[in-house]
């Protein structure tokens, strides 16, 4: 660890962590705060950093991590009826646009190659910044926002032939590739046969399909059974960056490899547990991928060419605008999601850059060309939340009242307003017994066993540890209503109301309690709704004693119902007094308790007219007849 | 708490499906926010039949006219109202020699049926008529000293489209706002 690592890290983190909440205050959201400390930290201006492209690269391991995230979400059923719009939406979009680009770029007389080249280029948009934009306003499950979602993924695939067809512009053009275009973006498989390619790159996928499907689970449940929190933290980040290593191999997009991988896992018992331990890192370093955005804005190319690289950066946004506005038109997709759909997705990508870089390795592109062009892609990113910034405040509003419908359909399907924690043998009852009567349920354990055993007989739960406050968001306690402790061990049955209490306090806690002094610190907490686990089956079989000695079925059911009344009310009592089970005062108050108590019971028993035919009978005009 | 002057109504609901009775929960609502009117959901408070009688006893001791308010199941009422008479009316409470503690009150039954008007008289597919079907429920106000009034009922109103039925719980409100007065 070198001091001028530190340093740079000191850099970074004191940029982020000054820029962030002060935009997020202003209402520019998170990204742009990012944005904004790069570009204060960058060459241009304070000249704090080192080689931003390093800090760049690495930086892109955080939209690979978040492709994973937002797979996670996405059960494949889902995706499934997302087919259309990522082929139709998509590849509409990819194609318009690289049209028009590449019309104009010929117009304005560049060869045709070139033109096609900056075309192709310029159809790309941010993943990154769309994406965590639009999850930060949680309209990532509306119409324009899966809309969004479509073309990014799409945008995602298509990486893959225009890498392969800019050789060949190249070659057409009768350019000299530069010295960087043996490395670099070539993929390890390069020197095989084409048809070889194509099945190891298919087959790399197939297998990334089947190891998160069938294999993973045993790996998680081996980690997870060491019960240490961070080597499942660990296997996490394993999983995303092998499949992020093992794509790069073949020379697939890692982003799209660990969506694919996100999406098989979205079915799987581990989903919250991963989604929470990925999360972090993803933020960071998606965070730090925005800060290298903003640090890579040349400002002096920009002060050199005001004119033309604003007209660049306008035109490219207007272009984009334009073609989005005229898909939304065309899949009548509704007014207030056209409208988010063309600000979100108005702007330039990462992609652009490394599609940039290497058709200038290729000689497609020459530096005056390719500059100004990366300036502008730059600053079109930097305007993508200002621009929903005012699709928000200023567009948006118009169609409020056509959309709101709409958009809750999509988002239902995954908020279950009900959270169990513990799916043992108390809460797999109240699992069972909520499910049956149609409530979704989002079950929570921390023992794999018991998550896979139970999964056996096809009660789904997924394992995690529910004393984590973002285990618990990632399970959706923010939407949720009703959560539901129903965990054995007392200490952390305490810890876990304690969190809930404080992170989430419109949730309505209901809990087991597994013992006496248990209900006594659940009260103390202000949670009056709990149940000692073990009261109402043994009255049950108390009952049945009852009837083996002779009562009749509802009497025994009656004097079994007023020990119960009893019962509660004593518990709730008798914690006002509760320190210890060692303290006098609370033993000799709860001895006097309980001799009152019998006295009371019996007294009431009495009262009961099927209970006790004497006073039925023996008084007054009958009443009954 | 309302001015001495006024009556204080207590409304003992009970209906074992209320998510099925549109009528019902109409009436109720109509109801529910009269101030001198304590509203309590038989079937909420004791779904498991558990009565506590001295809680029961006490709210009668508090309210000067009771409403059992219920549809009209087989020509009575369900269960657990009547279970609440079986175990709350007690000897030496509500009746007896020492059983004076509901003397001088009034009750009303506030009814809904199925039927229509027509089929309770001699001629109708009931045969009888609402006065003789609820003269058990006369006879048990009388014998613990209270005043039976005329019950409130609606007939047929499964058949009720959606503004009779607002109209007949407006009606409610205003019969239970008379017997406040």
């Amino acid at each position: 660890m070198t001091p001028d690592f530190l340093f740079q890290a000191v850099v970074y983190l004191l940029a982020a962590v000054i820029a962030v909440p002060i935009a997020k205050r202003l209402g520019l959201g998170s990204v742009l705060g990012y944005l904004l400390a790069g570009v204060v930290i960058g060459p241009s201006l304070l000249n704090l950093v080192g080689r931003v492209e390093d800090v760049q690269h690495f930086a892109e391991f955080g939209v690979v991590m978040m492709l994973f995230v937002v797979g996670l979400e996405l059960r494949p059923s889902l995706l499934w009826r997302l087919r259309g719009p990522i082929l139709g939406t998509g590849s509409f979009q990819v194609i318009a646009t690289a049209g028009a680009v590449t019309g104009i770029a010929f117009l304005l007389g560049q060869p045709w190659p070139v033109a096609l080249t900056i075309g192709l280029i310029l159809a790309m948009s941010s993943t990154a910044i769309v994406i965590q934009s639009l999850a930060e306003r949680g309209v990532l499950n509306t119409r324009g926002g899966q809309a969004c979602f479509s073309v990014l993924l799409f945008q995602d695939i298509a990486v893959i032939p225009i890498l392969a067809v800019l050789p060949w512009l190249a070659h057409t053009y009768g350019a000299t590739p530069g010295e960087g275009a043996a490395h670099g973006h070539e993929s390890a498989l390069a020197h095989l046969p084409n048809w070889a390619q194509t099945l190891i790159t298919i087959g790399a996928v197939v297998a990334v399909v089947i190891v998160a499907h069938y294999i993973l689970r045993y790996v998680f449940r081996f980690v997870a059974e060491a019960k240490l929190r961070e080597l499942f933290t660990a296997v996490a980040l394993l999983v995303v960056a092998g499949v992020a290593y093992l794509m790069h191999l073949v020379g697939l997009s890692a982003a799209l490899g660990t969506f694919i991988a996100g999406v098989v896992l979205a079915e799987s018992e581990y989903r919250h547990q991963l989604e929470a331990d990925v999360e972090p890192f993803k933020g960071l370093l998606l965070g730090l991928f925005f800060i290298a955005v903003g640090a890579g804005l040349n400002l002096g190319l920009v002060a050199a060419n005001p004119g033309l690289i604003t007209m660049l950066t306008l035109g490219l946004i207007a272009i984009k605008f334009a073609v989005l506005l005229g898909i939304g038109g065309v899949f009548r997709m509704g007014g207030g999601a056209t409208s988010l759909f063309a600000c979100a997705l108005a702007q330039g990508g990462e992609f652009c850059f490394v599609l940039l870089g290497m058709a200038g390795d290729q000689g497609l592109l020459k530096s005056d060309v390719s500059g100004p062009l990366s300036a502008a892609i730059a600053l079109s990113m930097a305007l993508t939340p200002l621009m929903l910034i005012v699709n928000d405040r200023l567009i948006q509003p118009r169609f409020a009242k056509q959309t709101t419908p709409k958009e809750h359909d999509a988002v239902e399907s995954h908020d279950h307003p009900v959270i169990l924690a513990g799916f043992g043998r108390f809460g797999h009852i109240i699992g069972r017994l909520l499910q049956t009567n149609g409530f979704g349920v989002t079950i929570l354990d921390n023992d794999p066993d018991q998550v896979e055993t139970l999964g056996r007989f096809g009660l789904k739960s997924f394992y995690g540890d529910a004393s984590r406050a973002d285990l618990l968001e990632a399970a959706g306690a923010a939407k949720a209503k009703i959560f539901i402790c129903a965990v054995d061990d007392e200490a952390k049955s305490l810890e876990i109301v304690d969190l809930v209490k404080q992170e989430f306090p419109h949730l309505r806690i209901l809990a087991r309690a597994t013992s006496r002094s248990h209900a006594y610190g659940l009260i103390s907490r202000g949670v009056m709704e709990f149940r000692r686990d073990t009261l109402g089956s043994a009255l049950d079989l108390g009952t049945d004693v009852l009837k083996a000695l002779g009562y009749r079925a509802h009497r025994a059911l009656r004097a079994t119902q007023v020990f119960r009344c009893y019962e509660e009310e004593s518990v709730r009592e008798l914690a006002k007094h509760f320190t210890s089970y060692q303290d006098a005062s609370y033993i000799s108050i709860a001895r006097q308790h309980l001799q009152n108590f019998e006295a009371l019971l019996r007294e009431d028993m009495k009262r009961q007219h099927l209970g006790n035919e004497d006073a039925w009978d023996s008084a007054g005009p009958p009443k009954d007849g | 708490m309302s001015s001495p002057a006024q009556s204080r109504v207590l409304i003992l609901f009970a209906h074992p499906a209320l998510h099925r009775s549109r009528i019902n929960l109409a009436m109720m609502d109509a109801v529910q926010d009269l101030e001198g009117v304590t509203f309590r959901d038989l079937y909420e408070v004791y779904p498991d039949f558990h009565i506590e009688v001295s809680t029961e006893q006490e709210l009668l001791v508090e309210h000067d006219v009771i409403i059992w308010q219920h549809p009209f199941y087989w020509y009575s009422a369900p269960a657990l109202l009547k279970e609440w008479m079986d175990v709350v009316l007690e000897y030496g409470f509500a009746y007896g020699d020492e059983g004076r503690a509901l003397h001088g009150k009034k009750v009303m039954s506030a009814l809904t049926t199925g039927g229509p008007v027509d089929a309770y008289e001699r001629a109708g597919y009931n045969r009888f008529s609402m006065k003789e079907l609820l003269a058990p429920f006369d006879q048990t106000a009388h014998l613990c000293g209270m005043k039976y009034l005329d019950p409130f009922i609606l007939h047929g109103v499964n058949q009720f489209s959606p503004e009779q039925v607002t109209a007949a719980a407006a009606s409610y409100r205003q019969r239970i706002q008379e017997l406040l007065a």
